[in-house]
C-alpha cells in the first residue's frame, strides 16, 4: 500500500533546504508594533485602548466583534501611539494600534504561569482558546474557538493536527516539530479533551522524517494519538485532502470538516492553544521563515506579532540581490507584496524573497487543451472551462462546471504550459459567485 | 527599498513545461519514425518532410503577418503539424502536394478558426483528407524498393495472407511515417516517458480495433495482428488522435473517445469502401469532442453520491 495522499496535485521544487536546519531565533522588535483589528476570517476586533494607554505583554487591546471574530493581544508592553489605519499584508488599510515599545515586556498577572488543563472544563478550555485570541495559523485564520464548538461534539471522531507544510520553502512547522514537540502532542491532548469520541492524528509529509520520528516517539504511549506518514505532495496539507489522506472521507465546498467528523488544525495553531491552555500564554508570537534566494541569511524567527517586516529581513542579514518579488507566505497560496513596510500578523507564516519573477517572466499564452490542469486538480475538476466560464464572467456556467469546488491552491497554473492566470481568474469568479449568493440569502 | 516591487495573483512559481517544449517533445518522439521512412523510402521522403514543415511554418507566418496578428510560429505547433502530415504522405508524393496541404492545415483549418487551440479538427488530417479527396491517384500510390504494391491493408482487404513480422520492423510500402511500428512505439514511449501523451486514447483506440475486428472480421490472432499494425493505426493512435486541441480533456472522455475511434476505424476498414480508415475515424470524433466533453464532467471531490 503506497502512503495516505489523495488524487491529483503538483511536485514543485521545494526549497526547504535553504531554512530546515535552522534552529528559531528569538527577535525581539526595535521599532513601534502594529496590531491590525482584523487578522482573522469574520468581524474585525474593536479597539479596547486609545492613545496614551499603557499596554502590558499578555493584554487584550482589540475584543472580538462578533461570534466569528477574534480578539487581539499585546505582544510587548509600552504606550499606544496612535489607533489609525495603517498597511496590511493584503495591501489593505485596516485599523491599527500601533504600540511604542518600553522594551520591559512587562506582563499581566499570571502571565507564563503553568496551569492543569485537566482541572478545568470544556467551558473553560474554549474560553481560553477564545480569550487568547487564537486562528487558524496555517494561513486561514480561521477563529479557532468557533473550530473547536460544533454543533453536535460527540460526531467528531478525528482530531487532525496539519503538520503537512506542503508549501514551497517553508519550515516553521518543521523546526517547531523538531524544536517543541511535547507542545504539539499536549495541544493536541487539551484538544482531545474537549471531543470524547475523537482520535488524535498528526499528519506529516514524509520529507520530514525527523519531524515524524520525534513525534512518532512522543506518543507511542498515547492511545488516542497516532502520527501517520502522507506521502510528499502539494496541497497535501489543504483541509479537504489532509481529512481525505487520512480518513478516507471526502469534503466538498459545502461542507465543513466537522461535517465528515473531522476538525483540522496546524502545528502552531495547536502549540498555541498548549501555551494559552497550559501556559496561561495568549497568541503574541509567530514562527516565520524569511527565505528565497533573495535572502542573504534564510533562516526561522520566533517573532512578536505586530513587529515590521523590514526588521526581519534585516535580522536575516539582509538581501544578497534585489528582489524582485516578495511574498507573504510560500509561493504557491502566499500573497505578493509591494512593499515590506508591513505588519507581521497571526497569519503570517513566511516572507519568500525572490530575485526574478516567474510570473512576470512568462506571458499566457492559448489554451492548448493538453489537460495537464486536469491531471493536478485535487477538486476533480477542469480548469479550461471553468476558465472559459471566467473569460465570458459566466457565473452560471462557472457553477455549472463546479467552479465553486476550486480551493485557490494553484495547481493548475503552476502545470499550465502555457502558463495561463487560471487560479487568478478562479478567486474573482468565486468572489462574485459568493457575493451572488449573498444577495440571494 | 524605495521602488515597488511585482505583485501578482498566487500562485507565484510556475513549472518548467512551455507549449513550446511540448511540441518540440513530440517532434522528438516523430523523428524515429521518420528516420526510418527517409532509410526505406530514399531521399525524396526528406525533402517530402522538409518541404511540409516548411510550408505550414511559412504560412502562419505569412497568416499572422497579413492580418496583423502576434506571430506564434516560435511555439512550434506549425512544425509538429507539418511533420504530421508529411509523415502521411507516400514518399514519392510531388512536393507541392504536401505542401499545398499544409497549407490548407495551418490557413483554413487552424487560423480561419482562431489559431492554436482552437481548431476543431486535427488540421495535419484534414489537411491529408483534403489531399485524398483532390488527389486521390498520387496519394494512394505506394511504391517500396521501386516496386508499385498494394498496402497490407488492401491485401487483406483482398483476401490476401499478409506478413506481420514484416509489418512490425516496417518492410511494407506505405506512407512515410505510418509503416515502421517498432520505430512508432519508441516515439510513443518518449512521448508517454515525458508525460507529453496518457495511454487513455491510444490503448482504448487499438484494444477496440482489435477487438472489433476480431469480432466482425475474421476470428484470427494473424488477421487482428495485421490490423493493428498496418493502416497508420499505431501512427494514428499515438500521434494523432492524442492530439490536445481536438481530444477530449476530460478524463472518462477519453476513454470515450478511444472507444468512439475504434468502432468508428473497424467499421470502416471492415465495411468501408477504403481499406483504411484511421484518418476519417479521428477527424470524425474530433467533432463529437464537445459532446463526449459535455457528459464525461468528472465528479468533483467531495460530490461523490450526492446530487449537487
Amino acid at each position: 500500500m503506497g502512503l495516505a495522499t489523495f488524487k491529483g496535485g503538483i511536485h514543485p521544487y521545494e526549497g526547504k533546504e535553504l531554512s530546515e536546519n535552522k534552529p528559531v531565533q528569538e527577535l525581539l522588535p526595535k521599532g513601534e508594533l502594529v496590531y491590525p483589528m482584523s487578522q482573522h476570517i469574520g468581524a474585525p476586533a474593536k479597539p479596547l485602548v486609545k492613545k496614551g494607554d499603557r499596554v502590558l505583554v499578555g493584554q487584550k487591546i482589540g475584543e472580538a466583534g462578533g461570534f466569528i471574530s477574534a480578539n487581539v493581544i499585546c505582544s510587548v508592553s509600552g504606550t499606544v501611539k496612535a489607533v489609525e489605519p495603517r498597511l496590511v499584508v493584503s495591501g489593505q488599510m485596516v485599523t491599527s494600534i500601533i504600540v511604542e515599545n518600553d522594551g520591559l515586556y512587562e506582563t499581566i498577572p499570571h502571565f507564563g504561569e503553568d496551569r492543569d488543563y485537566t482541572k478545568l472544563s470544556k467551558e473553560e478550555i474554549r474560553n481560553i482558546v477564545k480569550e487568547a485570541g487564537i486562528v487558524g495559523l496555517g494561513g486561514a485564520g480561521f477563529p479557532t474557538h468557533v473550530k473547536l464548538t460544533p454543533k453536535d461534539e460527540s460526531k467528531i471522531d478525528y482530531i487532525l493536527v496539519n503538520g503537512a507544510e506542503c508549501e514551497p520553502y517553508l519550515t516553521s512547522d518543521y523546526r517547531m516539530m523538531m524544536e517543541e514537540p511535547e507542545k504539539i502532542v499536549g495541544g493536541l491532548k487539551v484538544i482531545l479533551s474537549l471531543f470524547d469520541n475523537a482520535k488524535g492524528v498528526i499528519g506529516i509529509e514524509n520529507n520530514k522524517p525527523e519531524g515524524i520520528k520525534k513525534l512518532q516517539e512522543l506518543v507511542k504511549d498515547e492511545p488516542r494519538i497516532e502520527v501517520r506518514e502522507l506521502l510528499t505532495k502539494y496541497p497535501q496539507g489543504g483541509e479537504r485532502s489532509l481529512i481525505y489522506a487520512i480518513t478516507g472521507r471526502s469534503v466538498n465546498s459545502s461542507m465543513l470538516p466537522a461535517d465528515a467528523g473531522c476538525i483540522v488544525d496546524n502545528i502552531d495553531t495547536v502549540i498555541a492553544i498548549y501555551n494559552a491552555v497550559c501556559k496561561q500564554t495568549p497568541l503574541i508570537r509567530k514562527i516565520i521563515t524569511i527565505t528565497g534566494d533573495a535572502i542573504a541569511n534564510p533562516q526561522n524567527f520566533n517573532v512578536k506579532l505586530g513587529t515590521n517586516y523590514q526588521e526581519l529581513v534585516a535580522a536575516a542579514g539582509g538581501f544578497k540581490t534585489e528582489p524582485e518579488k516578495i511574498i507573504s507566505g510560500g509561493p504557491m497560496m502566499g500573497m505578493a507584496l509591494f512593499t515590506i513596510d508591513v505588519p507581521v500578523a497571526k497569519t503570517s507564516s513566511a516572507l519568500t524573497c525572490f530575485t526574478k519573477d516567474m510570473v512576470a517572466a512568462q506571458a499566457p499564452t492559448p489554451c492548448i487543451r493538453c489537460g495537464r490542469c486536469v491531471a493536478a486538480c485535487p477538486s476533480h475538476i477542469v480548469p479550461p472551462m471553468m476558465m472559459k466560464a471566467a473569460l465570458k464572467n459566466d457565473c452560471a456556467a462557472f457553477e455549472k462546471v463546479n467552479g465553486m469546488e476550486c480551493m485557490e491552491c494553484g495547481s493548475c497554473t503552476y502545470v499550465c504550459p502555457a502558463k495561463r492566470p487560471l487560479t487568478q481568474a478562479f478567486k474573482d469568479m468565486r468572489k462574485q459567485v459568493a457575493a451572488n449568493r449573498r444577495k440571494k440569502a | 527599498m524605495n521602488r515597488l516591487l511585482n505583485v501578482s495573483s498566487s500562485p507565484h512559481v510556475r513549472d518548467s513545461v512551455t507549449t513550446q517544449s511540448v511540441m518540440f517533445d513530440v517532434l522528438i518522439a516523430m523523428l524515429p519514425a521518420a528516420a526510418f521512412g527517409v532509410y526505406q523510402f530514399g531521399f525524396h521522403a526528406l525533402l517530402v518532410i522538409i518541404a511540409t514543415m516548411a510550408a505550414c511554418v511559412l504560412s502562419e507566418y505569412l497568416y499572422e503577418k497579413g492580418m496583423k496578428l502576434p506571430i506564434t510560429v516560435a511555439d512550434g505547433s506549425a512544425l509538429v503539424t507539418g511533420m504530421i502530415l508529411a509523415l502521411n504522405m507516400p514518399a514519392d508524393i510531388p512536393l507541392w502536394i504536401p505542401m499545398l496541404g499544409g497549407v490548407f492545415a495551418i490557413v483554413v483549418v487552424k487560423q480561419l478558426y482562431g489559431g492554436l487551440g482552437q481548431n476543431f479538427m486535427n488540421p495535419a488530417l484534414a489537411g491529408r483528407c483534403f489531399l485524398l479527396i483532390s488527389f486521390a491517384g498520387k496519394m494512394s500510390s505506394f511504391t517500396l524498393d521501386g516496386w508499385t504494391g498494394a498496402t497490407p491493408l488492401a491485401q487483406l482487404k483482398a483476401g490476401q495472407s499478409v506478413d506481420v513480422a514484416a509489418m512490425f520492423i516496417g518492410r511494407i510500402p506505405g506512407t512515410i511515417g505510418e509503416v515502421s511500428v517498432i520505430a512508432l512505439l519508441i516515439g510513443a514511449a518518449y512521448m508517454v516517458f515525458k508525460k507529453v501523451i496518457s495511454l487513455r486514447i491510444p490503448v482504448t483506440y487499438i484494444v477496440t480495433t482489435a477487438l472489433f475486428v476480431f469480432i466482425f472480421g475474421q476470428h484470427d490472432l494473424g488477421f487482428v495482428a495485421a490490423h493493428v499494425f498496418g493502416g497508420g493505426l499505431i501512427f494514428g493512435a499515438f500521434f494523432m488522435a492524442t492530439d490536445y486541441v481536438t481530444s477530449p480533456i476530460t478524463p472518462k472522455g477519453q476513454i470515450v473517445f478511444g472507444v468512439l475511434l475504434g468502432i468508428l476505424t473497424g467499421l470502416f476498414r471492415l465495411f468501408g469502401g477504403s481499406a483504411e480508415g484511421v484518418s476519417y475515424a479521428i477527424i470524425i470524433s474530433n467533432m463529437l469532442v464537445p459532446l463526449i466533453e459535455k457528459f464525461t464532467l468528472p465528479t468533483a471531490f467531495g460530490k461523490e453520491g450526492k446530487k449537487s
